[in-house]
């Protein structure tokens, strides 16, 4: 049995450690607002995108198509862009992300395809490399502030680069999606060859250049604006995903205090007590 | 009093602008196009330059944009910019520092394409720079 003064000391570092986790708590809960409304406000700019390539691809089609769209022709190299976070105390967050890549990677693995893997974020490279260390080609941190344009360009183009240097057919991209603060999802989605949405029959387009100039332009751009909407759904799921595993940890701590609390009461009073029979059996034996 | 047409200015970050417009100049690739309501469906690559709402007669919303595209319908027109600014907080001390940054980008620009696009960028805002 511990002694009364182990027990307080005990209590003292369960303290300590919940006020912590309530100050992640709390700043994790501002700042998820924030990231919610810069992902959602990124919404509809990759979602008209998304429509645009739609319609354009529905009249442009056979040779002319660029690469970006109709793809290599192949199924054979494969590249997977694992977007995380930096960093972790966010319950399975990046965890749920790094398992749902790593089901694609065994997965096309085992078809004797060939893989390799790009990682946006340190714990997907953390949690990757041991494994798949080998198969890396580039890691890029998240970094801290709210993803923007700038941050999702370079990595962006590093991917055509590589593509338009052959050393793909196509490549997908691991990220959570944010579907509400109790929810993130992780998901699969192919970036190259583009995914063309069936948006039923196209409306008649005059194209100023002609088509295939403006899908040269437009299909880059949209890997870009993609990846800048995975960074951002990344980011408002792992303050929600971390403002919940804080305040769970935080009501377990109490709960902890509770219990450590009642036991050290019991000790001192069982203490007490036997002191209390000790006077009385020698006050008695007078 | 003419039909108005819609006009969406979204950047890839956030929704700038959603109203009702009499008439919208965008910076069309193969010139500058003023669109009005019943304007015939076309889809067009955006240069740098100013786009012009003209929400009301005498009443016009001005942003600047660095490149982008642009989808127009017979009730809507939709700018998809790769960056955009309201003109009216463009200060001059801003147009400097983006005149320093198109000037970097023409000096590190890898392809002919890039050359060009950083270039007329450039251009566009000594202009704008000068007007002011």
């Amino acid at each position: 049995m511990a002694t009364v003064k182990e027990m307080r000391v005990r209590i003292g570092s369960v303290k300590s450690t919940q006020k912590i986790t309530k100050a992640l708590q709390m700043v994790a809960a501002a700042k998820l607002r924030r990231s919610q409304q810069a992902a959602q406000a990124a919404r509809p700019y990759a979602e008209r995108i998304s429509t645009i390539i739609s319609n354009l691809a529905a009249s442009v089609g056979g040779p002319s198509a660029p690469l970006l769209l109709a793809g290599t022709g192949k199924d054979e190299r494969h590249l997977i862009v694992v977007a995380t976070a930096d960093r972790g105390l966010a319950g399975a967050f990046n965890s749920a992300i790094v398992r749902e890549a790593r089901r694609k990677l065994a997965e096309l693995v085992a078809a004797g395809k060939n893989v390799k893997i790009l990682t946006v974020g340190r714990k997907a490279r953390d949690q990757l490399r041991r494994q798949y260390g080998a198969r890396f080609v580039e890691s890029y941190e998240v970094g801290n502030k709210t993803p923007n344009m700038a941050r999702a360009q370079p990595i962006a183009a590093r991917i055509l680069e590589l593509y338009n240097a052959g050393e793909f057919d196509v490549v997908t991209l691991v990220h959570s999606r944010f579907k509400s603060v109790v929810n993130q999802q992780p998901v699969l989605k192919q970036l190259i060859p583009a995914v063309i949405e069936n948006a039923g029959p196209a409306p008649f387009y005059e194209y100023e250049p002609d088509e295939v100039a403006i899908l040269t332009e437009l299909l880059p751009h949209n890997i870009a604006v993609q990846i800048l909407s995975a960074l951002l759904e990344n980011e408002a799921g792992f303050y929600a995903s971390q403002m919940t595993a804080m305040d769970n940890a935080t009501r377990n701590a109490g709960d902890l205090i509770n219990t450590l609390t009642i036991q050290m009461n019991r000790t001192r009073q069982a203490k007490i007590t036997t002191e209390l029979i000790e006077i009385i059996a020698g006050a008695a034996a007078v | 009093m003419t039909d108005k047409i819609s006009f969406d200015l979204v950047s890839p970050e956030r929704l700038l602008f959603s109203q009702a417009a009499e008439m919208v100049t965008i910076p069309g690739a193969e010139g500058e196009m003023g669109v009005m309501a019943g304007h015939m469906p076309l889809i067009s690559t955006l240069k740098p330059g100013v786009i012009d709402a003209r929400i009301a007669h005498g009443k016009h919303d001005r942003f600047f944009i660095t490149g982008g595209f642009a989808e127009v319908t017979a009730a809507k027109v939709t700018v998809l910019a790769e960056d955009a600014v309201p003109l009216a907080s463009l200060s001059a001390e801003e147009l400097d520092r983006r005149i320093i940054d198109a000037q970097e980008d023409i000096a590190t620009a890898k392809s002919d394409a890039e050359m060009a696009k950083a270039t007329a960028a450039l251009d566009h805002l000594r202009r704008l720079r000068s007007a002011m």
